[in-house]
């Protein structure tokens, strides 16, 4: 008999697979259905984002930062506004900081239902998505209602944020947060209760608190291998210091503990809003210095001088000190940090963006190597990839 | 007068078409409709309308969808076996077809409503549905590519093991009734205990559950919908095939649906016959009593869906292989020992 030679199989999964999230492409080598290996590919949805802001000046370059993670953008603009703040020296009002951070946690439920419900896609539970997107979309409508547009807010811009939010708004808010949690109780116990959601879940893709900081990681999944690091409460930004929530923690760094670490947090963000609303002080919600934040329309009509830092603004915009900085804000996603270097012209001269997806992604094949084929898309699941800001 | 070639051959074999025709033509106009109840079903539990455009409440989308796929171009890839590629989903389409033959729905007059009342009834039932797997194997080699490939080998793994539990269920049921006739199967549930109808679900509670389950992964439903996994698989052994062909397979896994809930309703649900053969109760013709319970079963066939995650194809096969052949085989014990111990026996030849 000849010899034969045994292969493993090949399998290109992706660019245009339903369990993708995106546009990934994997490129699995197969045993039967044990990966052997797992090269991820990136790069097709770079879009330039980093070159881009270059050319732009800062209030230009916000737009930029929703289409990274468009699943949460104000979350992506925070890191940004609170870079060219920090370069600018300049303070944001009480309000406007809520404001922020309000929207931040809508951002981050709004990522986490999107994840969860996904997560549990991957794993071949069809209902809950619907019943998570209902939800997502009473959230959409709350940045719809504050700054017009439901998914490219351009909201957090330095100095604040665009313009005050109305006053039934907030209270349809809070309303909300009351009646989400039965919600999310509903999916809880269609999913966590369920024992072939378990069983795909615990013990796959399991990463060790050491692994975990070895390969970069951050936000949930850095969690859910037991490591209580958040950026809210270590280096707190935008007034978090003054809020009272817990950082939930796993304990064996699976996919089925990050997944209930997402539930958790998701709680802690309603906690988080109430507090916002609840507390939110009267006042200004951008800066008042007119050399960075626009007058008000009323104003314009009113003031010369108003008119004239309206038309700068708008042409040729703000010119920021020469200076560079590193400013990170816990996006849903992980530590979503922003790298400015500004020359002292109206233009940023560098603008490197840190996604926390792209050292997630790069862990895939760690973590998949010796699971199944139908495992990737749980881990993947699991570790919340949105190819708008790894491939940016 | 007598023409014995008139007598001998046409009139039957016109009789036995319209029969087949009385049988096929509804339980195709059946599946177009359970397509669309399944599809309602799972948009109710998922907070959405389902199909609502095509005819009233949207009940003509099946026939839609149908003549759309018609109408589709048949794309054929170029390194496929083409006659296994086209032979495939037709071998699928007719099993999921001539397994109806022996489904009896009863009595109309004296008549037996069945194409074909053989005295091997079940025997020939779990034949044609073991053969179903054929249409999957040979489609997922046939295409030559890859994703269907795996949901080929998946499906062969996955159909051979529930198969084995369902067998041994079956022989449970068989041990009770002491005949392999579909009609005697019914008849034998006929009557009650104590005012509790005499339906084999009672005795055989935990068989039911099994052959439920197994049914599931016998027509790759979800939970056990591994062969077309699109999370993983995209669509697995479908992924190459358009058109009419896809069509086929389409049709072919709702007839078996619909076949597996005959089969819930005949071995343990008591087929035709009414709960009690009371006044309101015997009213309802025996077709209609047969339809009412292969819906309820369709019904939690949809829930099911609705409900659960898809299984791991090593959790798959662990269940398949050490948690239900265990308990269907202890139960073949346990039922015949008791049926030996009581001299409950059947047929005591």
């Amino acid at each position: 008999m000849a010899d034969v030679e045994l292969k493993n199989f090949n399998l290109n999964f992706g660019p245009q697979h339903p369990a993708a999230h995106g546009v990934l492409r994997l490129i699995t080598e197969l045993d039967g259905e044990i990966v052997e290996r797992l090269d991820p590919h990136i790069g097709l949805l770079h879009r330039g984002t980093e070159k881009l802001i270059e050319y732009k000046t800062y209030l230009q370059a916000v737009p930029y930062f929703d289409r990274l993670d468009y699943v949460a953008p104000m979350n992506q603009e925070h890191a940004f506004a609170l870079a060219v703040e920090k370069l600018l020296g300049c303070e944001v009002p009480v309000r406007g900081q809520y404001i922020r951070v309000l929207y931040a946690e809508i951002g981050r439920i709004a990522n986490h239902l999107l994840n969860l419900t996904t997560h549990a896609l991957d794993v071949g539970a069809m209902t809950p998505i619907l019943w998570g997107f209902e939800e997502r979309e009473k959230l959409m409508v709350f940045y719809e209602r504050a700054c017009g547009a439901r998914l490219h807010a351009a909201y957090f811009r330095p100095g604040g944020v665009h313009q005050d939010l109305p006053p039934e708004l907030l209270e349809d808010i809070f309303t909300w947060t009351d009646t989400f949690p039965e919600i999310l109780a509903d999916m809880e116990t269609m999913l966590i209760g369920n024992r072939i959601f378990k069983q795909r879940n615990a013990d796959i893709g399991v990463v060790t608190a050491d692994e975990a900081f070895d390969l970069g990681f951050s936000g949930p999944p850095l969690r859910a291998s037991g490591i209580a690091w958040d950026l809210r409460k270590s280096q707190p930004y935008d007034g978090y210091e003054k809020f009272d929530f817990d950082i939930p923690i796993g304990k064996h760094g699976d996919c089925y503990d990050r997944f209930i670490l997402r539930l958790e947090e998701i709680r802690q963000s309603l906690k988080i809003m109430k507090q916002a609303i609840n507390e939110m002080p009267a006042g200004p919600v951008a800066s008042l210095d007119r050399k960075i934040v626009p007058p008000s329309r009323g104003e314009m009509k009113r003031s010369m001088e108003a008119l004239i830092h309206h038309f700068k603004l708008y042409t040729e915009g703000y010119k920021v000190p020469e200076g560079e900085t590193y400013v990170a804000v816990e996006a849903p996603k992980g530590e979503f940090g922003v790298y400015v270097v500004a020359d002292g012209t109206n233009k940023p001269y560098r603008c490197k963006i840190r996604a926390p997806g792209f050292p997630h992604l790069a862990a895939m094949d760690f973590m998949c190597r010796g699971h199944m084929l139908a495992d990737i898309p749980a881990i993947l699941g699991s570790l919340d990839i949105v190819f708008g800001e790894i491939d940016r | 007068m007598d023409n014995p070639f008139l007598h001998g051959y046409v009139y039957p074999g016109l009789w036995m078409l319209g029969g087949i025709l009385a049988v096929m033509l509804p339980v195709v106009l059946a599946v177009a409709f359970v397509i669309y109840f399944d599809r309602k079903i799972w948009a109710a539990m998922q907070l959405r309308r389902g199909p609502n455009v095509v005819g009233p409440f949207g009940i003509l989308q099946s026939f839609a969808d149908g003549i759309k796929l018609v109408l589709k171009e048949t794309i054929v890839p170029a390194s496929a076996n083409k006659g296994v590629y086209f032979i495939a989903p037709v071998l699928t389409f007719v099993l999921a077809m001539v397994a109806w033959a022996v489904i009896p729905w009863g009595y109309f007059g004296d008549t037996k409503l069945v194409i074909s009342d053989i005295n091997v009834g079940i025997l020939y039932l779990f034949a044609i549905s073991s053969l179903g797997v054929y249409g999957i194997i040979m489609s997922g080699w046939a295409s030559n590519s890859r994703y269907p490939f795996l949901g080929g080998l998946r499906s062969a793994a996955q159909m051979v093991s529930y198969e084995v539990s369902i067998g041994f269920v079956l022989i449970t049921v068989l041990l009770c009734v002491g005949s392999l006739n579909l009609s005697d199967v019914v008849e034998a549930q006929r009557g009650t205990w104590y005012g509790i109808p005499k339906w084999f679900f009672l005795p055989l509670f935990p068989m039911f559950v099994i052959f439920f389950i197994s049914a599931l992964a016998e027509t790759n439903r979800p939970p056990f919908d591994l062969p077309e996994a699109e999370a993983e698989l995209v669509a697995g052994y479908q992924v190459e095939y358009s058109s009419m062909t896809f069509a086929m397979f389409w049709l072919g896994e709702y007839a078996n649906i619909l076949l597996m809930c005959a089969m819930l309703s005949i071995l343990f649900f008591g087929g035709w016959l009414p709960p009690w053969e009371v006044a309101p109760f015997t009213w309802v013709p025996g077709p209609i009593w047969m339809i009412i319970k292969m819906s309820i079963f369709f019904f939690i066939f949809s829930w099911v869906k609705a409900a659960v995650p898809r299984y791991r194809y090593d959790q798959l096969m662990r269940l398949g292989w050490k948690v239900f052949l265990p308990i269907s085989l202890g139960a073949v014990v346990v039922v015949s020992g008791f049926l030996v111990a009581f001299d409950l026996l059947p047929n005591k030849g």
